[in-house]
């Protein structure tokens, strides 16, 4: 087809949507440029001979009777080396070579710039098995890039190619437009290129989806112990404002065990935005020693940036974050946060004048969210040689006045496993992470149990903890009326050691250097240490000892002070000193 | 006013007329978003183009269509939306909500014209923000620190004197380090006449007016002109800081005014409203507000916004402080019990936070004790908060001498530390020893968050020892 035949003319504009007759054979979800400055729209619905476009940048100063280009071509990413360390926009376009192209501060519309560098050369190694006149499929893997210290890029057959090998590249040092294979199949032929496309709004295939084996390991105790996640793991974090979503977010993207982390900024601010890439420069990965930026990408769409982009940079992040799972790693994306991309389809519906569903979100709310969180999983990739990789994801949820009856909470956690409810009193009271023990959870418990039995009595630990926290707060309305003076004994150390849990395991400070990060064997360490503190407590409670005088005991500084060493200082000695005072303050209490 | 161009289109062509809509037929070469000006017997009423197609162009008229007819009146269509004229000789005037000067004083000749609607910063060439603003308030200064670049609010209720504190701002405020350019803008949106005058009468009367523009639309302007307001004040503002490198700190009173506009014009639209009556889109107008403030890589000046608003009911959980608290970077929540105790600023320090503060304190920037002596304050007024609420349910008697000295404490701490003049300006210095002071009626062992050696350095009784060994 021409491109003559392919172009039309607006013939209405209400804010981010537009109408544009003529667009002969146009396909839902095709990009089209619309106007002289070629602003980029994505097909969203097709009424007669009018195509509904959604335009991705700001359409003040558009005029009816412009032109609109259709590309033939859906919304899609370009995948190859140069994408970590990159800071996107939703459209893929890199914000940096934008502020270096423009020469402005200021995001401006219409700029047109490649999402991987054209210029850069990457050292490309050939994998030796592969030779002239192999048959290849799909997520063969060629040849190696390495692209940072951190990240080795394969470069595979992208999806739906196979054949023959006719010609294939030496080593050597290519751009991504270069062609690394050719491959023929039949008649046909099909260079493979350092880079490939892939509609964003689609999933790329994968040989088969797998169950949990593993916890992906955060960092976050309250997370990794009480409510842990597995690798390819689906979870939300809802809360109102300032409970620490983002700063929950920002911690995962940068200790979780993950090979590659994808950060999407989604309509939020551009301080936290640029106080995220600074210290993901800043900071080393503590199982790497090399800067986390080695490992990241960035999109940064920020709530003054078009809400439209919204729902784009959602949907990059997830292909981005499927195509590194493809090569076999362990990807996570957090995505911050997804009710601002819900506000922006609600937008959007309105103008369509759809039927509104609930608060006015469009009855496909449920559906988009899905199409999202169904996209992560663990799964044995394509192609050869065998490998396994897992995508991770965490959504942000911001619900109106923190109340999680609203629509996008409900619909999200239809489809996510793990629930991390932030609470707004834990965060006035600077209990943080704020995550409320009693109204979270995790669906992955049975595949993690042996993971962390193997470290310690976590299934039973674990369960006592829950307990005694639940009880707690059973307790709570008593002493609000009473005071706890007047419990029983027994009640008065379930109140005694769910404030060390509390205190001394759960809280977690993000700005505290040495305790930001919390591996698995601490946690295991401070809860132990905890546990011991509560049989030995027990036990004095029935020689007639008062919970007043435990309150005493020295030990239990040093406990709440074990959070503030490294696991390899609790190791060295710190651990073993603590349960020993532990004991040996029992000992003298108790006398025996 | 508006800058005129060449290439204003008109037409009579108006065929019906709902709420604040004119429904227009489209003549060719209409823009999305332009500005549109409908004559009607002689004065003119602005509007904007919210919907066009071939056929029909919408118009949404700011201000009431009483007397627009149908074929009569003339619609002028400008090319262009809103923009305003910006100058350096701005500073030390008075304009309304679309730059008109309404100090009595000349027109100013107009450096650029810039769109009110700004564009948005490129966040890969932002940098976090981190040093800070001295307000010479001792809460926000010692426990609040707001800093260049960041987006902090303050969230009042009516009655309360979030005004006066405002005004408190733009006399003291001030960055560290006397060579640079420190300015404030100041924006009322819909403010009463009372207010207005107030305002007025404060901003002539400060020696501080040559570093300070002001925006006033009163109650009775337009809603268009209120929409603006906040919008005005910011090109202006970052005129002043991208162009000229000054560090511009925009106050802007009342934002939930602004947010009433914005339902009213939305319900004129008849669009589908979103939680209480709010436009759905409400998050993101906001967010398009207060995103203009930081700093970027490239320039020396920065964007600092600091809106009040008052919350309706008192209700935190309302859209305009909830969405607010969504955008910005913490916020300064005013209380009405602190306000019946006689305490000014009646600030509640347990619902206040300034998220960016940790960047911005501490050596070089304000002093190094400043992080220990915030969390000690802070922990030392909650332990004194839950033990007033103890002692509500146990009675006084039998509180510990311990406890009994944190319950002084916290009254202290509300009436000497919180509790300031309106004309007294506090330095950062003087901020920070009044905490000490403070904290000097606690125990010593009771100072956990504290190192010893700041303690040495920092402590009353120490200090005291060392003026006594001189
Ligand atoms: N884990 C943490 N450790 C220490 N402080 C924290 C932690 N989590 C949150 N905070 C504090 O709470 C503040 C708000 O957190 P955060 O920005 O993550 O909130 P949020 O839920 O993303 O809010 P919003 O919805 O407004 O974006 C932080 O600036 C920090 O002061
Ligand atoms: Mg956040």
């Amino acid at each position: 087809m021409s491109s003559v035949d392919r172009a039309g003319r607006i013939y209405r504009i209400s804010g981010p949507l537009i109408v544009a007759e003529g667009l002969t054979g146009v396909m839902m979800y095709e990009v089209v440029k619309v106007g002289e400055e070629g602003l980029i729209g994505e097909v969203i619905a097709i009424r007669g001979d009018r195509a509904y476009i959604q335009v991705y940048e700001e359409t003040s100063g558009l005029t009816v009777g412009e032109k609109v280009l259709a590309t033939g071509r859906p919304l899609s990413a370009e995948l190859g080396p140069g994408l970590i360390g990159s800071i996107y926009d939703g459209l893929q376009r890199p914000e940096r070579d934008i502020g270096i192209k423009t020469g402005s501060i200021f995001i401006k519309r219409g700029v047109s710039v490649p999402s991987l560098n054209r210029e850069v050369k990457w050292n490309y190694e050939r994998i030796r098995d592969v030779k002239l006149g192999d048959k290849v499929f799909p997520g063969d893997v060629i040849g190696l890039v390495k692209e940072t210290p951190l990240v080795v890029h394969k470069i595979m057959i992208p999806p739906g190619v196979s054949g023959y090998i006719k010609w294939i590249a030496e080593d050597g040092d290519y751009t991504v437009e270069h062609s690394v294979a050719i491959v023929a199949s039949g008649d046909r032929e099909y260079e493979v290129k350092m880079y490939q496309l892939w509609p964003i709004r689609k999933p790329r295939p994968y040989a088969e989806k797998l169950s949990p084996v593993e916890p992906l390991i955060t960092g976050i105790r309250v997370i990794d112990y009480l409510f842990p996640i597995a690798k390819g793991g689906k979870a939300a974090i809802p809360g109102g404002f300032g409970t620490g979503k983002t700063v929950a977010l920002q911690e995962i993207t940068k200790w979780s065990h993950s090979d590659i982390a994808i950060y999407v900024g989604c309509g939020e601010r551009g301080n936290e935005m640029s106080d995220a890439l600074t210290s993901f420069m800043k900071l080393m990965d503590p199982r790497r020693g090399r800067p986390m930026m080695e490992r990241s990408v960035f999109i940064a769409n920020t709530s003054n940036m078009p809400v439209a982009a919204r729902e784009t940079s959602v949907f990059l992040g997830i292909t981005i974050g499927e195509y590194f799972r493809d090569m076999g790693y362990d990807v996570v994306m957090v995505a911050d946060s997804t009710s601002r991309w819900a506000e922006a389809m609600r937008e959007i519906s309105g103008r369509m004048e759809e039927m509104p569903g609930e608060e006015g979100f469009p009855a496909y709310l449920s559906s988009r969210l899905a199409e999202f969180y169904e996209r992560a999983g663990r799964v044995r990739t394509l192609g050869r040689p065998e490998r396994y990789g897992s995508l991770t994801v965490f959504g942000a949820v911001s619900p109106p006045g923190g109340d999680f009856s609203e629509p996008v909470v409900r619909s999200t956690v239809r489809y996510v496993q793990c629930f991390y409810a932030l609470d707004y009193g834990l965060a006035t009271r600077r209990h943080f992470p704020a995550i409320n023990w009693l109204l979270s959870y995790s669906l992955y418990i049975d595949f993690v149990k042996d993971y962390w039995n193997k470290l310690s009595n976590w299934s039973e630990y674990r369960d006592v903890a829950l307990k005694i926290l639940q009880r707690e707060a059973e307790l709570s309305d008593i002493v609000r009326l009473v005071g706890p003076e007047a419990l029983p004994e027994e009640d008065k150390l379930v109140l005694e050691i769910s404030r060390m849990i509390r205190e001394d395991f759960l809280q977690q400070s993000a700005l505290n250097p040495v305790d930001a990060y919390s591996p698995p064997e601490k946690d295991a360490m401070i809860m132990e240490a905890i546990m011991e503190f509560y049989r030995l407590s027990r036990r004095a409670l029935t020689k007639g000892v008062t919970v007043a005088r435990i309150r005493e005991l020295k030990s239990r500084s040093e406990i709440a002070q074990m959070k503030y060493h490294t696991f390899e200082q609790l190791k060295a000695g710190v651990y073993n000193k603590v349960i020993e005072s532990i004991r040996s303050d029992f000992k003298e209490l108790i006398g025996d | 006013m508006l800058h005129e161009t060449l290439y204003v289109k008109s037409t009579k062509q108006i065929f019906g007329v709902r709420g604040s809509l004119l429904f227009v037929r489209a003549i060719g070469g209409i823009k999305y978003g332009e500005l549109v000006e409908v004559v009607v017997d002689g004065s003119s009423i602005l509007g904007q183009v919210i919907d066009v197609s071939r056929d029909v162009a919408v118009v949404q008229v700011f201000g009431s269509t009483t007397g627009i007819t149908p074929g009569v009146s003339v619609v002028k269509f400008y090319g262009e939306t809103i923009k305003i004229p910006v100058s350096l000789d701005m500073l030390g005037r008075i304009f309304d909500g679309l730059s008109r000067p309404i100090d009595g004083g000349p027109q100013v000749i107009p450096e650029d014209y810039l769109d009110i609607h700004g564009s948005a910063l490129n966040p890969a060439l932002r940098v976090p923000p981190s040093e800070p603003i001295e307000t010479g308030i001792s809460v926000i200064d010692g426990l609040l620190t707001l800093v260049r670049g960041q987006k902090l609010p303050i969230f009042s209720g009516s009655g309360l004197p979030h005004n006066r504190i405002a005004m408190q701002v733009v006399r003291q405020a001030a960055v560290r380090g006397s060579e640079e350019k420190f300015v404030v803008v100041f924006g009322a949106i819909g403010v009463t006449y009372e207010e207005a005058a107030y305002f007025l009468r404060e901003l002539r009367s400060m020696g501080a007016l040559d570093r300070t523009v002001a925006f006033i639309a009163p109650a009775s302007a337009s809603t268009v002109e209120k929409l603006a307001l906040p919008r005005t004040a910011l090109t202006t503002a970052e005129f002043l800081a991208w162009n000229y490198d000054m560090h511009v700190l925009t106050i802007l009173t009342d934002m939930t005014n602004y947010a009433e506009s914005l339902k009213e014009i939305s319900a004129a639209r008849e669009e589908v409203p979103g939680r209480r009556g709010y436009p759905g889109y409400m998050y993101t107008d906001l967010a398009t507000i207060y995103e203009r403030a930081g700093r970027v890589a490239t320039k020396k000046g920065s964007m600092t916004i600091m809106p009040i608003l008052t919350m309706p009911d008192d209700d935190i959980t309302h859209p305009i402080p909830d969405l607010t608290g969504y955008i910005t970077e913490g916020q300064i929540v005013l209380s009405r019990d602190m306000w019946r105790k006689g305490i000014y600023p009646p600030v509640d320090v347990f619902l206040s936070l300034s998220r960016l503060m940790k960047e911005g304190i501490g050596k070089d920037k304000t002093r190094e004790d400043h992080r220990e002596l915030f969390s000690q304050l802070i922990s030392a007024y909650a332990e004194a908060q839950y033990l007033r609420e103890l002692s509500a349910i146990v009675g006084t008697e039998s509180l510990s001498l311990r406890d009994k000295r944190y319950l002084e404490f916290a009254d202290l701490f509300e009436r000497k530390f919180i509790n300031q003049g309106e004309y007294e300006r506090r330095t950062f210095e003087q901020t920070l020893d009044l905490g000490w002071e403070m904290l000097s009626l606690l125990p010593e062992e009771e100072l956990k968050q504290i190192s010893p050696q700041t303690l040495k350095k920092y402590h009353p009784k120490y200090r005291l020892e060392l003026v006594g060994r001189r």
